[in-house]
């Protein structure tokens, strides 16, 4: 139930007659309304954590480019490269 | 798709699973407490793959298991009203009642609707007037600020026929259950990262430090967990029992003060009772007085009998990790999906569940692990 998918922000729109902040989110090629009012900084190209139709954190690029560096770092120190005969 | 197919990277898991093999000296208990964790946990394989001195338990994050009888009972009281469109997340559909579930009423003529987002419950009550359009209000801290907009919106558009039945429940309280009861075996703690990404993990700190565990606030993919168990093992080899945060990408320290304000604005804290754990002080979340003519409790006055629990159904064990699905004697036999004895047999983040799903069965390894299956 607390599944949350990552989306791309693709443009603003309305959420019904609702005056709710929302975006046409891209979630692997599908497209679907989200609302966006709790998540006020987040703009157009930006990916948002989606919850029940609702984005309820802008995921932050640099912290998840940070972190994939640090693991590809560990793999890349504790695994020597193959020598060549 | 961005954000994770890179976390469930094969060679970054390996190489991360040789990592917790020499890590970890001696033997360790550590919950997940999420139920989407346990999924992925399972699915993966990662609970095999693990050194086994490293042993996990899963925990009560699954809103869906921790709903007493009681609050289904009066969910399917609610939903059998013939002036009723009752709408809940698909996951609630199968959870049995003292006699039936959401999807027997529905076959005995009842209006029973899943939606994706509460706020379809609401743009169905705008669109059906003479419907009394009520949506069932359960989950965590990830949910609540769903739930609290749609009920701010109905108030904003004057919907005199919408209602929420709230059986929210917080995380905290219910770890410091468990961390606090007698023959406690957990050591350390994989924090729910979509919890943490609404409320944050200031009050983990102090947790952290009463009850001498560390815990790692954890995203959902095979790499974010195994991960996430690295920084854990690493915390209880060094006796440290601190609070650190593998899921730095969707979770801030802070949380996200706007959701945290729309739970505050709607909502209030409140002792709540949870399926097989009994009544926990100040666990759940109850509508604010100024929002009572939407509560369907109050719109819908009860007329159901007691609830009765199947008493062969140990769920209250398996949601406090002092019983692995498996080892309870119903399971695969008398306690399948299609016979479900309790909730966490039948939600998609239900531990019971996932052991049924991935072949878990007594005495069986399972051997296909597959790291990029969603």
């Amino acid at each position: 139930m607390c599944l949350g998918v990552p989306g791309r922000i693709v443009e603003r729109c309305t959420l019904g007659e609702a005056a709710l902040a929302a975006g046409l989110v891209e979630f692997d090629g599908l497209r679907r309304r989200v609302c966006l009012e709790l998540v006020p900084d987040a703009a157009v190209g930006d990916f948002v954590l989606v919850h029940a139709g609702i984005a309820i954190s802008l995921i932050d690029a640099g912290e998840a480019e940070r972190l994939l560096q640090h693991l590809r770092a560990l793999h890349e120190i504790d695994i020597p490269e193959e020598t060549t005969p | 798709m961005k954000y994770v197919d890179e976390y469930r990277d094969p060679h970054l898991a390996e190489r991360l699973v040789a990592k917790l093999a020499e890590t970890v000296t001696r033997p360790w208990t550590v919950m997940e407490v999420c139920g989407g964790q346990t999924h992925t946990l399972v699915r993966s394989g990662i609970d095999q793959m693990i050194p086994d001195k490293l042993r996990l338990v899963h925990g009560p994050g699954c809103p869906v298991c921790v709903t007493p009888l009681e609050m289904i009972d009066r969910a399917l009281e609610i939903a059998a009203r013939p002036e009723v469109t009752f709408c809940s997340f698909g996951d609630m559909l199968r959870v049995p009642g003292t006699a039936r579930d959401l999807l027997g009423v529905r076959a005995a003529g009842g209006d029973v609707r899943v939606v994706y987002s509460p706020l379809d419950a609401v743009a169905l009550a705008q669109k059906d007037t003479d419907r009394e359009v009520v949506f069932f209000a359960v989950g965590f801290e990830t949910t609540a600020p769903a739930t609290a907009l749609a009920i701010r919106e109905a108030r904003r558009l004057g919907l005199g026929n919408f209602s929420m039945l709230v059986a929210h429940v917080l995380v905290l309280p219910a770890m410091g259950m468990i961390v606090a009861a007698p023959g406690n075996r957990v050591q350390g703690f994989l924090a729910a990262g979509h919890v943490c990404a609404v409320m944050g993990y200031e009050e983990y700190y102090d947790f952290a430090a009463k009850h001498r565990v560390p815990i790692v606030v954890t995203g959902f993919e095979p790499v974010d967990l195994l991960h996430g168990l690295l920084m854990l093992a690493t915390r209880l080899e060094a006796g440290r029992c601190d609070v650190d945060n593998q899921y730095a990408r969707s979770v801030a320290r802070a949380g996200n003060r706007h959701a945290q304000q729309a739970i505050a604005e709607v909502y209030e804290a409140c002792d709540r009772p949870w399926r097989g754990l009994g009544v926990l002080p100040m666990s759940g979340l109850r509508l604010r007085p100024s929002y009572h003519d939407m509560d369907a409790e109050r719109r819908f006055p009860s007329t159901s009998p007691s609830s009765v629990e199947p008493p062969e159904c140990r769920s209250g064990e398996v949601l406090t990790g002092l019983l692995r699905p498996d080892q309870c004697e119903a399971f695969g036999t008398r306690c399948t999906p299609e016979h479900p004895l309790g909730a966490p047999m039948v939600s998609s983040e239900g531990a019971c569940a996932a052991y049924w799903k991935y072949g878990r069965s007594p005495g069986q390894r399972a051997s296909a692990t597959n790291m990029r299956s969603g």
